[in-house]
């Protein structure tokens, strides 16, 4: 793996999206909307307990989507191919995406919590700072995991249904619809094993408890193990030699 | 004389079926070799194998003294899919760059690769605005990034007009003459007369490994489609 390779292709992937500016403005702009529409539907008592949690979950479900595309896309145009028979490693693939998307969500998170704490005023105990940083950390997780569901995709009809197949479970049972103690036995231990649990937990006990980082760092560091091992296992589903 | 590929009894399956079967061959060093043959007799599953990204089942492919696709050959192999595979959404600049930067080239080479391709005025535009035959020139201007001891092209000429077409066979034969090994594959049989050495392929096996004038010599015919047809009759 080389530096110098991983940052020429994150600094590619984000030229491309460069050249696709309603992507951009689609990103930027879709999740501010929705947590307007979530904050008109609530009321202010509702929001704050919600907002949050949702700004992780927006830039997690966008970004799964985007990058399990992209990454399908490289695959299936023939260019990852090229780049296989070139000196690069296979992390220096998944790291460039992994950067240029990581980039990206913090461009997104930013924007979106701007909205949410300046527009929506947006009321909670714990550090915005800390709110935005976790829904980095999310859109980070989401797009190493959208890194390597794309490895199971071998056509955009197949990529996209992973989101309903492997994102909507985890956010219907990550603790927003239902508290976790209120839910069946079975459902709250596939719930204690999925990543979204622990970015749904983290979220809710900044803030709505106010806790600090040192409160979530078990969390984080959970979140963190799941980006590095969609990554690793990423790696392995690449492949220089194929059919 | 010099080899810069060996290949020894090459056996390749796809989806339980023989593609390549013993398949045996030598490409001389400095020279431009055409693969031709049918579309479907096994001519980019056997350039796939050179390059080193085709799952082999049995048999040997060795490139400049190296098991193919090991990663001393990485910078030294160039590899043209038979579709072009570039980033349509940069432009043609942008991609020479990445590619280039991947490869560890010097950025000047990518204005000498553009000017082979006949493209060094166009570099701002973006490569899904192209025709498709200006994309497989911006696919192969790629691989002429960093001087490439071998050149391996699949089908570089298909769709191009015949100018084009003339000054790419031109091209290829100066690279061979500054020393870089070329294979390169076509399903019209016409491109045959313009390479040093031909290997002819028909259903995963190897007809001929010869040269133009030897297969005229040999079939009687002037015309190279003509003298595939008698060679595969005989």
């Amino acid at each position: 793996m080389s530096p110098r390779i991983t940052a020429a292709t994150a600094a590619r992937v984000l030229q491309q999206i460069r050249h696709d500016r309603r992507t951009i403005a689609l990103l930027l702009i879709v999740p501010s909307a929705l947590l307007f529409l979530l904050s008109e539907m609530l009321g202010s008592v509702q929001f704050d307990r919600l907002g949050a949690p949702m700004l992780g979950m927006f830039p997690f479900i966008t970004m799964f989507l985007v990058t399990s595309i992209a990454m399908l896309r490289e695959r299936t145009t023939g260019t990852l191919e090229r780049l296989m028979t070139m000196p690069l490693a296979k992390l220096d693939v998944l790291g460039g995406y992994g950067i240029a998307f990581a980039l990206l969500a913090a461009v997104q998170a930013l924007v979106t919590s701007g909205f949410v704490f300046l527009v929506l005023a947006l009321d909670t105990p714990g550090s915005p700072a800390l709110i935005v940083g976790l829904a980095v950390l999310d859109a980070v997780l989401g797009s190493a995991l959208g890194l390597l569901a794309s490895a199971f995709a071998s056509s955009e009809f197949q990529a996209v249904q992973f989101m309903p197949a492997f994102v909507l479970p985890q956010i219907l049972l990550c603790g927003l619809f239902v508290p976790r103690d209120e839910m069946a036995g079975w459902l709250d231990a596939i719930a204690s094993v999925l990543p979204l649990t622990f970015a749904f937990d983290a979220l809710d006990a900044v803030a709505v408890q106010g806790d600090d980082l040192a409160a979530v760092s078990g969390e984080i560091a959970v979140l963190a193990a799941f980006t590095a091992a969609a990554i690793g296992l990423g790696a392995l589903t690449l492949r220089r030699r194929t059919d | 004389m010099n080899y810069a590929i060996e290949i020894d009894g090459l056996d390749v399956e796809r989806g339980g079926r023989p593609v390549l079967q013993g398949l045996s061959a030598r490409l001389a060093a400095g020279k431009v070799t055409g693969l031709l043959g049918p579309s479907g007799c096994g001519k980019t599953t056997l350039i796939r194998s050179i390059v080193g990204v085709q799952k082999v089942a049995g048999g040997s492919v060795t490139v400049l003294g190296r098991p193919a696709g090991s990663a001393g050959l990485r910078r030294r192999v160039a590899y043209v899919t038979q579709s072009p595979s570039v980033y349509a959404d940069l432009t043609i600049d942008e991609n020479l760059r990445y590619f280039a930067r991947v490869i560890g080239a010097p950025t000047e080479t990518v204005a000498e690769a553009l000017a082979a391709v006949d493209l060094a005025r166009s570099g701002d535009r973006l490569v899904g605005t192209l025709s498709g035959g200006q994309r497989s020139r911006v696919s192969l201007a790629c691989a002429l990034l960093g001087k490439p001891d071998v050149l391996v092209l699949d089908e570089p000429t298909v769709g191009l007009d015949p100018v084009l077409r003339r000054d790419l066979w031109a091209l290829f034969h100066r690279l061979a003459d500054d020393g870089a090994t070329l294979l390169v594959s076509s399903h019209v049989m016409d491109e045959a007369a313009r390479c040093d050495r031909l290997l002819l392929m028909r259903e995963g096996a190897l007809v001929a490994d010869t040269t133009p004038g030897d297969l005229r010599e040999r079939t009687g015919e002037q015309d190279m489609e003509a003298a595939f047809l008698r060679l595969v009759e005989q």
